[in-house]
């Protein structure tokens, strides 16, 4: 342990959402839909967008951060980053560096915003066009593995062949997000319950992700505004502290061709001992986890890497009851997810997480202190993040 | 030989860079080459301009038998490409290579899709020719060791 933590340095003072849509949906331009998160976060943490000094994103997002700060008439732009990779492995990442930002006295108060609009710019889970293909998608394309579910289900299926993981654990998974969404009115699949049966005889996509085991693709924006501890007083919320948050990947976790040396891994392996000892707590101690699902076996080896369960005990942990909100033993995504409230790359379970804390869930989890989020298994980097009530610093 | 998958996805071509050139001229041949360190003589693959153990860029294609043992599989139901839309399902394979320092390669596993498939058993490797694309290209696909 060092000094150089971001531990209670900074607070969450304010969160945003466009309505969700379902892809292609969104009567707005992706570029309007990141204003209106951004507008929204500002309006809900009681600023003036024009206060605003920094944007932080991840997944190469398209609403650039000089555009931003042109648009809304910001000051003093003093911070843009951008957190490399793909999908949602950048969520609590670009959170780290908005927060280490404001820590380091380089920013005043910066956003976290991802915003999508697959309609105007194309779809996620589609195969490539085109007569050729070279570089390392030559070596998997020709042979029918394009997306993103057929990426991860190799490492998924390597996993469950290790550890006897039966198909019931994942189906846990999917059933406590849809149940958790049908009371949040923001949820896309608000009003469309699922049960065991309609799981069950749902299609495959591919073994061993049915329908209900994959993520929707989504349109819409979600913004957060960050505060350094000092300031969090100022503002209505209560207080909402960045504990911990760490970003990265295991040794050659994109050696090119699925030959990274341990493949059945959701990537969490080596950042999960430095999130926890950041935040000074343990899996035991969390309330309540938002753990971002592309796909559930993805949840799965996420939850087992932090040390939520043993490898070989999954078959027991992963019961809905043990899912659910507000008695469960683990909490799980409590918006919905990405599977049934929004697949805004991950952002809305740092929000849901916030929510939490603030008492504010439509899944409230009573006295929720500490509250954690996992962004983006099974790509590289991945990152995740814990936030803590007042009482926890 | 008939193509294990229906016609229509991109094919395969050398990177604009050259680095795996080598690999797709092999597979013409029907030689499987590899990767091998020409300073720590070790294998490695995807394709790469520096040896990722002794940072040597002296590597060299090699030749090393088509035969390994099924690390992981999946088998695919839903057709994300249009040409794949009558295909029904379809297995890959991830294939280990314990000649080249188990070096991975993905693959089709040739025979009934709908059969169950054993992590850990043995496979060979066949030349899947495409004679009539442009460019023509050849995969290697994988069929039970028997």
């Amino acid at each position: 342990m060092n000094d150089r933590t971001l531990r209670g340095a900074v607070a969450v003072v304010g969160v945003g959402e466009t309505p969700y849509y379902k892809r292609g949906q969104s009567p707005d331009s992706e570029f309007k839909l990141a204003l209106q998160a951004i507008v929204t976060a500002c309006a809900n943490a009681g600023i003036s967008p024009k206060d605003v000094d920094g944007f932080a994103s991840f997944s190469n997002d398209r609403s650039d951060a000089s555009r931003l700060a042109a648009a809304l008439g910001i000051k003093d732009l003093r911070h843009a980053s951008m957190q490399w990779g793909g999908g949602g492995g950048g969520g609590s990442g670009a959170i780290a560096n908005g927060a280490a930002a404001i820590a380091t006295g380089q920013a005043e108060c910066v956003v976290v915003f991802r915003a999508l609009a697959q309609g105007q710019f194309g779809r996620f889970g589609q195969g490539m066009r085109g007569s050729r293909i070279s570089g390392e998608f030559a070596h998997t394309i020709p042979y029918g593995l394009m997306s993103p579910a057929q990426m991860f289900a190799m490492k998924v299926q390597r996993f469950m062949h290790d550890h006897g993981v039966e198909q019931n654990a994942l189906r846990a998974i999917s059933l406590a997000s849809y149940a958790h969404a049908q009371k949040n009115p923001r949820a896309v699949m608000y009003g469309q319950p699922l049960d065991e049966a309609k799981y069950d005889a749902s299609r495959w996509i591919v073994e061993p992700f049915h329908l209900y085991d994959c993520c929707q693709e989504n349109d819409g924006a979600a913004a957060m505004v960050l505060v350094s501890a000092e300031r969090a007083a100022d503002f209505d919320h209560p207080p909402c502290y960045l504990l911990s948050a760490v970003a990265g990947s295991h040794y050659r976790a994109a050696a090119p061709v699925h030959n990274t040396p341990d493949y059945a891994t959701s990537t969490f392996k080596t950042l999960a001992p430095r999130l926890f000892e950041m935040a000074q707590v343990t899996p035991t101690d969390i309330d309540v986890l938002q753990s971002y699902e592309n796909f559930t076996g993805g949840v799965l080896m996420s939850i087992v890497e932090h040390g939520f369960c043993e490898p070989d005990e999954v078959n027991e942990f992963f019961q809905t009851k043990n899912l659910l909100a507000p008695g469960g033993a683990l909490p799980l995504n409590t918006s919905g997810g990405n599977l049934a409230e929004c697949y805004m790359h991950g952002l809305g379970l740092n929000i849901e997480a916030v929510r939490q804390i603030w008492g504010q869930s439509t899944n409230q989890v009573k006295g929720a202190e500490l509250s954690m989020v996992i962004s983006g298994p099974m790509v590289t980097p991945v990152s995740a993040c814990i936030f803590g009530a007042e009482a926890t610093i | 030989m008939s193509a294990y998958l229906k016609p229509g996805l991109a094919g395969p071509v050398a990177s604009p860079d050259g680095l795996d050139a080598p690999f797709w001229q092999g597979t013409r041949e029907e030689k499987l080459l590899l990767q091998r360190c020409g300073s720590c003589k070790r294998w490695q693959w995807g394709p790469e301009w520096i040896c990722h153990r002794c940072l040597s860029f002296d590597l060299r294609y090699e030749q090393t038998p088509p035969r390994g043992v099924i690390y992981s599989y999946e088998r695919v139901w839903h057709p994300v490409h249009p040409a794949l839309k009558d295909q029904g399902p379809y297995l890959v394979v991830l294939v280990e290579l314990p000649d080249a320092d188990n070096v991975r390669l993905v693959g089709n596993l040739l025979g009934d899709p709908r059969a169950p498939v054993e992590i850990g058993a043995k496979v060979t490797g066949v030349f899947e020719h495409h004679e009539d694309t442009d460019p023509p290209f050849t995969l290697l696909q994988w069929a039970r060791s028997t």
